[in-house]
């Protein structure tokens, strides 16, 4: 991975065309992204991409925001980071300026209402896309531990609604004690 | 000055939104109607219809709709700036303990565990989408859902999408210009 102009634009472009398409909420950046850096690119691995998720969603500020910061530090430090930051939050900023401008026309714009209901399907596709491929490796690792985590959060988060840091603190803390402590003895790993 | 006060809103909205979407909802309502008066209630409401047809994350579209209307451009960029100024300090510093401890054993059972619980966080999000897309108006509960507000031209395209992504492994973009583009012939022509 030589790091040359050509790196960096792929960095900033990739970061800028990610965040452009992240339509109805932060949490649609990761699969991007995903496909993106781990698929695509392959300068990120699966697993390396969910702990970066699991760390930018810990930390305070924009999902979005925060897992390009953890991604473009991981490619090129800290100017990495910044390319991949300016690269997110360019996007909203040109947008809004622009609608603001024309707001009203925009809120009762037949087609851009039409255009977005559509590209709201593709959105919900990409998700399902990435939670099948992400689930499949879960289900195949054969580990009971992370299966039932997988369950309990996704019932915590859809039917109780509790907060997605305090699920993260949680699983993250006993992630730490059942493996560090109870399976410490017996095979390793 | 008003630059230093647009700063110092956004940066307490950054720092204090944890846990993604919509937990900056209650700090960007406190800053910019109670604390600072820069928005009407009928303006708050237009800033959440266009959060939420218009890419980025909510902070990040109320920095730059507040920053325009208070000082323009550059009150659009400061108020931007301050919103991710706690990210980068906080993530970097993150970032750095981890590269540099993520290889021990004590660290990668954090990981591990973590790991599944961010797959059903993503999931759970896909829902949330998923339910916006499949209803024509805002579902409140399951019980009184009517055949009328399922909306199947919208199901058609996810099912589709979702074949053609696991089949030919094309860029998402791709796919969601696509069906943005079937949006406006089947719901905007008619």
């Amino acid at each position: 991975m030589g790091k040359n102009i050509k790196f960096y634009w792929t960095l900033f472009s990739s970061a800028f065309s990610l965040s452009a398409f992240t339509i109805g909420g932060g949490y649609v950046i990761v699969p991007l992204m995903r496909k993106k850096f781990v698929e695509e690119l392959k300068w990120i691995d699966d697993e390396e991409m969910l702990n970066l998720v699991a760390i930018s969603q810990s930390a305070p500020g924009p999902i979005a925001v925060n897992a390009s910061i953890m991604v473009g530090y991981r490619l090129a430090g800290v100017l990495g980071a910044f390319i991949t930051t300016v690269g997110t939050v360019l996007p909203p900023l040109i947008i809004i300026t622009a609608i603001s401008k024309f707001y009203a026309s925009f809120k009762e714009n037949r087609v851009a209402n039409a255009l977005l209901l559509g590209m709201r399907a593709g959105v919900a596709a990409v998700i399902i896309d990435v939670i099948i491929k992400m689930s499949k490796d879960i289900i195949k690792s054969k580990n009971i531990i992370s299966v039932t985590i997988m369950i309990v959060a996704l019932i915590a988060a859809v039917i109780f609604e509790i907060n997605a840091a305090l699920i993260i603190i949680l699983s993250g803390a006993f992630g730490a004690f059942y493996y560090n402590y109870l399976k410490k003895e017996g095979e390793h790993k | 000055m008003i630059y230093l006060d647009i700063f110092i809103s956004f940066f307490q909205i950054g720092l204090f939104s944890i846990g993604g979407g919509y937990a900056a909802l209650p700090l960007i309502e406190n800053q910019v109607l109670e604390v600072h008066k820069w928005l009407t209630i009928e303006e708050f409401a237009d800033l959440l219809t266009i959060s939420q047809m218009t890419p980025g994350p909510i902070a990040l579209n109320a920095s730059t709709f507040v920053g325009t209307k208070v000082a323009g451009l550059s009150g659009a960029v400061i108020a931007t700036i301050g919103c991710v100024t706690p990210s980068c300090i906080i993530v970097l510093i993150l970032s750095y303990f981890y590269f540099k401890y993520k290889n021990l054993s004590s660290v990668q059972g954090i990981l591990k565990g973590l790991r599944p619980a961010v797959v059903s966080l993503i999931a759970s999000a896909g829902i949330s989408v998923l339910m916006l897309t499949i209803f024509k108006t805002e579902v409140t509960s399951l019980a009184n859902i009517k055949l009328s507000d399922i909306n199947f031209i919208s199901i058609i395209m996810v099912a589709i999408s979702v074949f053609i992504l696991r089949k030919y492994k094309i860029n998402p973009i791709k796919v969601m210009v696509g069906t943005g583009i079937i949006g406006i012939l089947t719901y905007g022509l008619f």
